[in-house]
């Protein structure tokens, strides 16, 4: 049975200085690296002869507007099924350059996952195969779940949260 | 000589006369509502002759943007739109909400509603493999079959209607457990359900099993690999086909699923023969998993005690004050969830179905993200049905069970 800290521990140690942020919400170990770390990270956890994290669980973006310089969070949660260890792993992104390797040389599940995340973030995964939109209309020219893009009409007056005292 | 060389010798043969026509694919839309691909979905396919040499698929047609309006929404109301995602076990999809939400906010859920919550689950898992397989039986040409089932689905949505109201989008429970007891109608109704369905199964299964026809039809058609199945992130029945036994219910437990005895079915090549075959094993293993919480149903309440999130019964509403208040906040969304990151799965009836919730601290979630196991493993089939042809496609695709609701959300 793996442990959240020995994990960490063997985590930090080989990827000195680029993992951080090791925290463990609700038990699921979450740590943060750069994009230039994703990779080779992903590859190390799969690889590695003890943990076995073979499984690709998703991938997603979230955006946060007003955190300077990391606007966006690219999430993966890995799974290794031989030992049912879980792990959560972001990469912080700024608005003004949102690239970031990608995946589907290590999973092919990672195909779509990351396409769903360009169309609705619109995070460019560089060296995939086909990163075109994949829900929404090819003539789409914005990313929808970004947060400056509403979800009502905003000029639209009766909706307002301050009429409902929020 | 294999099949697919024969079939590729065929077209030669037959294009002898027309040399110009030699190594010219074919571009088939089969889709977007093509009337055996149950669903809306567009798959554009390369033909040489009869056989598909590659294919595409376009999806998104029932896109409903439930990510984002869930970040508008207070968490009781999102439950609805876990109800549309996948509809052949809309249940799985609301318990696997609401136990997101409790993890989230720390609430213990009693015994009696986990393992009511169990029974449902499990009565909509058949249904969704009911489905599945019948509908297999209908695209491989025999009919009678899924119309004997779809009798007994019938009978399951009648148990949905006496615990919910609904039948189709249920909207089944709340935050921190059942909206009621679990009815004496109820239970005779699932009681009942116990004895009939066996021998309908047994019957479908003595029509297919063993079914020459069926048998030629699906063995060896859209096969995949173990290691290639965990690559496309495969779970619950077709990744089990492909003789993985990973299920969430035993790996992480949830909702007391420790408790029962049962048994996780695995095939061996994937293919849709296995598929099949698993997908009714798993019917027999949910039953026995129903009579057991039936037969040891704590008794006990039904909810949690958690006045800021459930809401109060009605008759207190009218008589008193906090009630009053906790009913009118909860109603218009004004209860505030603490901050926090969770990731919740469950066993859908495809597969992993997981819930990544942030919240900020606000009414709604800040992000809320699905995992969908068929738009995962969905990016397979083009891999999957190389190879073969137009009918054997529509059958590998109806065994993935791929429902548009899920693959779009």
């Amino acid at each position: 049975m793996l442990t959240n800290q020995e994990v960490a521990e063997q985590i930090a140690e080989k990827f000195e200085g680029s993992v951080s942020e090791f925290e463990q919400p609700y038990g699921l170990l979450t740590l943060t690296t750069s994009r230039e770390n994703i990779i080779p990270l992903l590859s190390y956890l799969k690889e590695h002869p003890v943990y076995q994290v073979n499984f690709l669980t998703d991938i997603t973006g979230v955006h946060y507007p007003h955190n300077a310089e990391r606007e966006f969070a690219v999430v993966y949660h890995v799974h290794s099924l031989i030992n049912n260890f879980r792990i959560r792993i972001k990469v912080f992104l700024s608005k003004e350059d949102v690239n970031i390797p990608s995946a589907t040389g290590l999973y092919e599940s990672a195909n779509w996952m990351e396409r769903e995340t360009f169309d609705f973030f619109g995070i460019l995964f560089g060296g995939h195969p086909n990163l075109v939109r994949i829900l929404n209309v090819e003539e789409m020219d914005y990313h929808p779940m970004r947060k400056e893009y509403p979800l009502e009409d905003a000029t639209r007056e009766d909706k307002i949260d301050a009429l409902f005292g929020r | 000589m294999s099949e697919v060389d024969l079939i590729s010798d065929k077209s030669q043969v037959a294009r002898i006369n027309q040399p110009e026509l030699v190594e010219e694919l074919t571009t088939l839309n089969l889709g977007p509502t093509h009337p055996a691909t149950h669903g809306i979905f567009q798959n554009i396919l390369q033909m040489d002759g009869e056989k598909i040499v590659s294919g595409e698929q376009t999806i998104g047609y029932i896109h409903r943007a439930f990510e984002k309006i869930a970040e508008r929404r207070p968490f009781y109301q999102i439950t609805t739109l876990t109800d549309r995602m996948n509809y052949c076990s809309s249940p799985i999809n609301n318990f696997g909400w609401h136990m997101t939400v409790e993890k989230l906010l720390g609430i213990e859920v009693p015994k009696r509603a986990q393992y009511i919550r169990v029974i449902m689950m499990e009565l909509a898992r058949i249904a969704d493999h009911l489905i599945c397989n019948g509908i297999l039986g209908v695209d491989s040409g025999a009919f009678s079959g899924f119309l004997y089932l779809m009798e007994k689905r019938e009978e399951i949505y009648e148990v949905y209607e006496e615990v919910c109201g609904a039948r189709l989008t249920t909207n089944m429970g709340r935050i921190g457990g059942m909206e009621r007891d679990l009815t004496s109608t109820a239970i005779l109704k699932i009681r009942a359900l116990l004895q009939s369905l066996p021998p309908v199964l047994k019957e479908f299964e003595n029509l297919f099993n063993r079914n020459r026809i069926f048998m030629d039809r699906t063995i060896n058609v859209g096969p995949i690999s173990a290691e290639r199945a965990l690559s496309y992130g495969f779970t619950g029945p077709n990744l089990r086909a492909a003789g993985v036994d990973y299920d969430v219910r035993v790996m992480n437990p949830y909702s007391s699923y420790e408790d029962f005895e049962f048994d996780i079915p695995v095939g061996q090549s994937g293919d849709t023969y296995d598929r099949f075959m698993v997908r009714g094993e798993e019917m027999w293993q949910s039953l026995r998993i129903i009579e057991q919480a039936l037969n040891n149903l704590p008794e006990g309440a039904y909810f949690a005690d958690a006045p800021e999130y459930y809401l109060p019964p009605k008759k207190d509403v009218y008589t008193k004050m906090e009630a009053l208040i906790y009913h009118f906040k909860i109603v218009m969304g004004e209860i505030d969830a603490p901050v926090g990151e969770v990731y919740h799965a469950v066993e859908g009836g495809n597969g992993e179905l997981g819930f990544y919730l942030i919240s900020d601290g606000g009414r709604a979630p800040y992000r809320l993200h699905f995992r969908r196991p068929s738009f995962i493993y969905y990016q397979a089939f083009p891999e999957m049905c190389k190879g073969t042809t137009i009918s054997d496609a529509i059958l590998i695709m109806s065994s993935l069970n791929v429902i548009a609701g899920e693959l779009d959300a």
